[in-house]
């Protein structure tokens, strides 16, 4: 074998790669990359990035009750919330504070999982990049809240599976309500029927 | 002990030895990583490895974490391994907790690391070319191909490279009919690929004459040394945990385990090329009978939405896998409490490295940048 | 690999080594017997145990112990787990580097975490942390730095240089 032949095998090659760059689509060796700021690659649905909340209606009554479940089960302890109290200081169930700080967060998700009350899910957006890094990469509850219809914009899917799941909850409980009104019967009292 | 090279010429002329850093920030250590050389002219004579620039005390954050807690940061250990991090700790807790894996989730963490292996090779390759001065052509070859796999760990984990999607008892998401046709796709056209590869790379004179015989390990040191990995099988020992524990599903898949003949630089990288197309073996034939059931052991469950009620039995166990890089094993255990009380990861980066000094004595400045390259090491998990 | 086997055949060839199970793993009761046993492992042509996969160090407050975890790359069988504990005011276990080359960096990892004295070891120094800390981080006891505070030192440097250093800052240093 001459010396060199694998050198020049190794040029045909990228010669060829060269080549179909320029006239065949990405999946067949032609350009892979986009011009970024310009153009962009779609979001694919389960992407994850800093956690939201959600809410329902108004952003005064967001679908969390500052259970404080999130917080503790954050492996980086990036959440940090106080209940909101009402004007005879007992405790309401909506965050007053509702903080995360995103230097912190590392995305894994876990809120997501433990959140019982369907309240904190997985955002888009990625480009959060401030000048300001203690006080605009500190995002507070008004930074967080976002409407469900966002939700079913970002996560069609999952939004609606989660919807769903939600509504047969409530019908679940009227249903559970209704029933012994139908019946005639008293609503069955707290302490199993003792006196 | 390292053999010992010894300064030639002191008598004839006045020579002295110089001592040069290499690192932390080198573009060529893959990382923070100092390699503190003495060299005569241009031969090594000593190399001393310093290391801990990345040290976080992952061990002890760790233990003061859930269990599910810990799952994210075994993600960073080995940035470009999530998959197999995740399957090495899953593995350990299931271990000790007694948690069985139903048979679609076992499938579909043997596709994932396998997936993950094909990912880690390539990029080694790309890198290695490029510590050879074959500046970005053959790695961004690599990267257009990792690309397309890192873009199906986002379409099943949500995360590109920190993927966090092993759960004890099953994976985290299953995978839909449109990703397994895309998983099919990327394995068909994957054995393309890897011909053009090595018609670009395996028989470049180039190559072959920096590589072959460059930084050869013998057997024995090899074992005495604890190497694992491609690292030892390019060595010419047949040992993969694959094939001698046969963990998850991996004694249903037909594949061969390469070995090298002489241990140097050039059957390192060839080890590693054969490597992928036996994962690819793997693959093929894992997506063929993946079956369709449950992801997730239904015991195990309720401990996704309450981390806090995972307990295991008081107890400890050593679980280990055959990852990309070599033997990963986690050591854990338990007290019985939410948190562990010991958590040890066996890092095969980290234990590869014993070797260096004595592979690169003797060799030019140049030759240990591509030992060190070939011994593939990240720094996220040698430091940890 | 049955422990108790292993167990019966160490106490055979090696008379006077004191073994206990613990949770199928063998407690080596005086770690000067280690490397014996290692070796007499490494060694023997039913085991051929040659390949030292892990080594950690454990804290358990009343003592500190050390975990092998050991295979065979010839025969592929495996684990045999040795321990050996130390206590924890002078703590120090003899070094398995002349027999397995792999315990290297591994035992100086543990020394630079648990503070464990390996004897014998060739270049034994800090790998991970800084050359000169005081403190194993891995034990159960040491305290993280509290960052709000300054150190002794750093406060003694700002004194000398006239920084006047407030003194919420100051409270580190009676602890």
């Amino acid at each position: 074998m001459f010396f060199g032949l694998g050198v020049l095998r190794g040029l045909m090659v990228t010669l060829k790669n060269f080549v179909t760059s320029y006239f065949m689509p990405p999946d067949r060796g032609g350009l892979f990359t986009v011009e970024y700021p310009e153009k962009r690659l779609p979001v694919i649905e389960r992407f994850r990035n800093f956690p939201f909340l959600v809410y329902d209606k108004d952003p005064e009554n967001p679908r969390c009750v500052a259970c404080e479940i999130c917080a503790n089960e954050c492996p980086t302890k990036c959440i940090y919330i106080e209940k909101d109290t009402d004007p005879n200081k007992k405790p309401l169930r909506r965050p007053a504070i509702f903080d995360i700080d995103i230097t912190v967060c590392m995305n894994c998700g876990i809120c997501e999982e433990v959140c019982p009350f369907d309240s904190i899910y997985m955002d888009h957006p990625f480009e959060v990049a401030s000048s300001d890094r203690l006080e605009k990469l500190l995002f507070h509850k008004n930074d967080l809240l976002k409407s469900n219809d966002y939700f079913h914009k970002i996560r069609p899917t999952h939004a609606a599976a989660i919807d769903a799941r939600r509504r047969a909850v409530e019908e679940k409980k009227k249903s559970a309500a209704v029933k012994p009104s139908e019946t005639g019967q008293p609503p069955k009292a707290q302490n199993g029927g003792k006196p | 002990m390292p053999k010992s090279y010894t300064v030639q010429n002191t008598d004839l002329l006045d020579t002295q030895t110089l001592e040069v850093n290499f690192g932390p920030q080198h573009p060529s250590t893959h990382g923070v990583f100092r390699m503190f050389v003495e060299l005569d002219g241009e031969v090594i004579v000593t190399l001393k490895p310093v290391m801990g620039y990345l040290h976080r005390n992952h061990e002890q954050i760790a233990e003061n974490l859930t269990y599910l807690g810990i799952m994210p940061y075994t993600d960073r250990l080995d940035y470009f391994n999530a998959m197999t991090n995740n399957l090495g700790y899953a593995m350990a807790v299931e271990k000790l907790a007694g948690i069985t894996v139903p048979e679609r989730a076992q499938y579909i963490r043997v596709i994932v690391s396998e997936f993950t292996r094909l990912i880690n090779h390539l990029s080694l390759v790309g890198f290695l070319l490029n510590d050879l001065g074959a500046f970005f052509t053959p790695i961004l070859y690599a990267f257009r191909e990792r690309e397309k796999i890192l873009d199906v760990f986002e379409e099943i984990s949500g995360s590109r490279m920190m993927c966090n999607y092993l759960r004890f008892g099953g994976v985290k998401c299953d995978l839909s009919p449109a990703v397994l046709e895309t998983m099919k796709k990327i394995t068909r056209n994957f054995p393309k690929f890897l011909d053009e590869f090595e018609a670009l790379l395996s028989k470049n004179e180039i190559l072959c004459m920096r590589c072959q015989n460059v930084g050869v390990l013998p057997k024995e040191l090899a074992v005495n040394s604890s190497i694992t990995g491609p690292v030892l099988r390019a060595s010419g020992i047949n040992y993969d945990i694959r094939k001698v524990d046969r963990y998850s599903l991996y004694d249903r898949f037909r594949f061969r385990v390469p070995l090298g003949r002489k241990g140097d630089t050039y059957d390192r990288y060839y080890v590693r090329v054969l490597e992928m197309r036996e994962s690819v073996k793997i693959l093929e034939q894992a997506l063929q009978d993946i079956p369709v059931g449950e992801i997730l052991n239904p015991k195990t469950a309720p401990f996704a939405k309450a981390p806090r009620n995972f307990k295991p039995p008081v107890g400890e166990d050593y679980g280990r896998i055959e990852s990309p890089k070599g033997e990963l094993g986690y050591y854990v255990v338990s007290d019985g409490t939410p948190q562990p009380w010991r958590y040890h990861i066996r890092a095969p980066s980290f234990i590869n490295l014993t070797i260096l000094e004595d592979i690169c004595l003797g060799h030019k400045v140049a030759d240990a940048i591509i030992i060190l390259g070939s011994l593939d090491i990240v720094l996220g998990e040698v430091d940890r | 690999m049955n422990i108790a086997e292993v167990k019966s055949y160490i106490e055979k060839t090696l008379p006077g080594t004191k073994l206990t199970i613990v949770r199928d793993s063998l407690l080596i009761e005086n770690p000067a017997d280690l490397p014996r046993v290692a070796g007499l492992l490494k060694e023997s042509d039913t085991y051929r145990v040659d390949y030292l996969a892990s080594i950690t160090g454990a804290d358990y407050l009343q003592y500190l112990e050390c975990v092998y975890h050991l295979f065979s790359m010839e025969r592929k069988i495996g684990p045999v787990i040795l321990r050996a504990r130390t206590n924890r005011e002078n703590p120090s276990v003899p070094s398995l580097v002349p027999i397995y080359r792999g315990a290297e960096y591994q035992e100086r990892e543990i020394f630079d975490l648990f503070g464990i004295f390996f004897d014998g070891h060739p270049d034994l120094r800090r790998i991970l942390m800084w050359e000169g800390l005081n403190a194993s981080p891995m034990r159960k006891d040491y305290q993280q730095e509290d960052r709000e505070k300054l150190s002794a030192e750093d406060i003694r440097w700002l004194d000398e240089h006239g920084v006047s250093v407030p003194p919420e800052f100051r409270e580190s240093q009676q602890g």
